[in-house]
């Protein structure tokens, strides 16, 4: 139906990483985000939080279906990411992946953007009020 | 030899309008007109619900705007540079594409829902709506007016309805792609002697369906055509199949008068090797530019436009535009051919001399622009644009603003003129 995210090889990659730099005893970091330089920091202004809004609706939406439910794209519901890493998804907003339609974003948004969006996305309130 | 009735003047009796439908109700039944004899009270109230008998009129000069985010269309009117009303209801209607019966008056509406919406424009009101789908991404209607072919990518393949009621006459799964799941299909385009033509996403192949039997259609494939075809043209006569590829620098050509010679592969290597742009929005075939003899086509991931010999089928230059290309359209009488741009040059339009084949002007309608479309004769074009909420109409000539239209986010714009053209 849809491309399938190619993301174990990140992970692994990012788990790696994260491995080698954090600290013992902090092995929980690992399965989170905050074990590398995407960790979930300040929210965006409110102001930022909705022009992200806009951006994924309007123009990550021209692959994804401005309902988030796919199209050339796989989907960005909830439903389909939840149980996906979160680093993965950032790098993969901020890098694009090659061999696929999806493009890099990063001249869009900064990495603490990106993991912001990802987090509204895996747990569905992307759409919930401006907050922190 | 052909299963499907023929289309009757009213497709469907009407009772009374309900509150629920948009824009105007049918003529004043004969109920009501019994009610304005006996019983002036009810009378009044019966005037109230029914509206006034609709003027007689075409709709040469009739079209659609979409407003993605409300689910909704407007219906406008070219020559009054006016909206008439509005029709809701029609689901998910990102990416919305629209074909016309071959009457003009009625619009079939694909959403990214698979919802499929028969439109009324001179009622204004939704005929007749199916779910077709779990993911959709256009059509085409048949030469013959009387098959609709939806093509979605969810479940994968082309599916076949009865013009007037929707019914499903034929289902066509399309073939896996790599990852064994069915291919999304794009580039749908109706074709000459009653055929259809589309392009396998994933699979990388283009198909001809044979559809004068439309319970029984025939699929004649062509693998190989190349990786990621992402939408396709048919020629304004009718000839040409080309599919755009994504996944490589080049384009697929199926002759549809020779299909038993196979599809060939043209402008191979484009992009000289040199690693393209990103690409922030796909590129769009349909809404073809073939101007004097020469197709202008989108150079992905450049700000490029292609000219192509359509005798030789060979490049013949380029044209440097402010962005990558989306939409690249001829004017009607093929003397300019106009452009507008993917993120983050979406807010400028140019517009190309075919003659000289240089860039004769840079517009800056508004913030993103989605599309444009040309009056029947291109005296004006119509442009979208989503984030000032308004609709622009220029004059082609002096390049002139000369009305605007209030529009929520407005993105695709279709006249009926589109019911008489091969491709569209």
């Amino acid at each position: 139906m849809c491309v399938r995210p190619r993301i174990r090889i990140a992970a692994v990659a990012l788990l790696g990483t994260a491995a080698v730099l954090a600290p013992v005893g902090a092995p929980a970091q690992l399965t989170g985000a905050g074990a590398t330089t995407t960790a979930a920091g300040p929210a965006p202004a409110p102001a930022r939080q909705r022009e992200l809004r806009a951006l994924l609706r309007q123009d990550c939406g021209a692959c994804h279906g401005m309902r988030l439910t796919g199209g050339l794209g796989p989907p960005l519901t909830a439903e389909a990411l939840y149980d996906k890493p979160a680093d993965s998804m950032t790098e993969t907003i901020l890098s694009g992946r090659p061999g696929t339609a999806m493009p890099p974003w990063r001249h869009f948004m900064t990495e603490t953007e990106a993991a912001w969006l990802v987090a509204r996305l895996r747990n569905g309130t992307i759409d919930a009020p401006d907050s922190r | 030899m052909h299963p499907i009735p023929a289309e009757s003047d009213r497709a469907a009796s009407h009772g009374l309008p309900t509150t629920g439908h948009a824009g105007k109700g049918p003529g004043v039944p004969a109920g009501c007109r019994r009610a304005f004899a006996v019983f002036a009270m009810l009378a009044a109230l019966a005037l109230a619900g029914c509206a006034a008998p609709l003027p007689l009129r075409g709709t040469g000069d009739l079209g659609v705007v979409i407003e993605r985010e409300d689910g909704r269309l407007q219906v406008v009117d070219t020559s009054a540079h006016a909206t008439l009303g509005t029709v809701d209801g029609l689901g998910d209607l990102s990416h919305a594409s629209v074909v016309y019966s071959r009457d003009g008056r009625y619009a079939y509406v694909f959403g990214r829902d698979g919802g499929l919406t028969k439109v009324d424009l001179l009622e204004r009101r939704i005929d007749r709506r199916t779910l077709q789908a779990g993911n959709s991404i256009g059509g085409a209607i048949s030469q013959d007016g009387r098959v609709v072919a939806a093509q979605n990518y969810a479940p994968g393949g082309i599916k076949l309805f009865d013009a007037r009621t929707l019914a499903l006459l034929a289902d066509i799964p399309s073939a896996a792609g790599p990852d064994g799941q069915r291919s999304k299909v794009v580039g749908l385009t109706d074709a000459p002697d009653g055929r259809f033509v589309a392009s396998l996403f994933d699979a990388g192949e283009i198909w001809l369906i044979d559809a004068r039997n439309p319970r029984m259609p025939q699929v004649t494939r062509f693998r190989g055509i190349g990786r990621q075809p992402y939408d396709g043209l048919v020629t304004p006569d009718g000839r040409y199949y080309v599919a755009g590829l994504f996944g490589e620098d080049g384009v697929a050509l199926v002759d549809l008068w020779h299909p038993e010679r196979g599809a060939t592969r043209i402008l191979d290597g484009y992009g000289k090797g040199e690693a393209r742009l990103p690409v922030y929005k796909m590129p769009h075939l349909r809404g073809w530019a073939i101007a004097d003899g020469y197709a202008f086509l989108p150079a992905v991931g450049r700000h490029e436009v292609l000219i192509v010999d359509t005798r030789t089928w060979r490049e013949v230059g380029r044209v440097a535009v402010a962005g990558q290309p989306v939409f690249v359209i001829a004017r009607p009488d093929a003397r300019q051919v106009w452009v507008n741009f993917a993120l983050p040059d979406n807010g400028k339009v140019q517009v190309i001399d075919t003659e000289t084949r240089r860039v004769t002007a840079t517009l800056a309608p508004g913030r993103a622009v989605l599309h444009l479309e040309f009056t029947p004769r291109g005296e004006e074009v119509w442009i979208s644009v989503r984030d000032d909420n308004r609709v622009v109409v220029y004059d082609t000539a002096t390049l002139a603003r000369i009305a605007t239209l209030a529009a929520n986010a407005p993105s695709g714009i279709f006249f009926t003129s589109r019911a008489t053209r091969i491709g569209f």
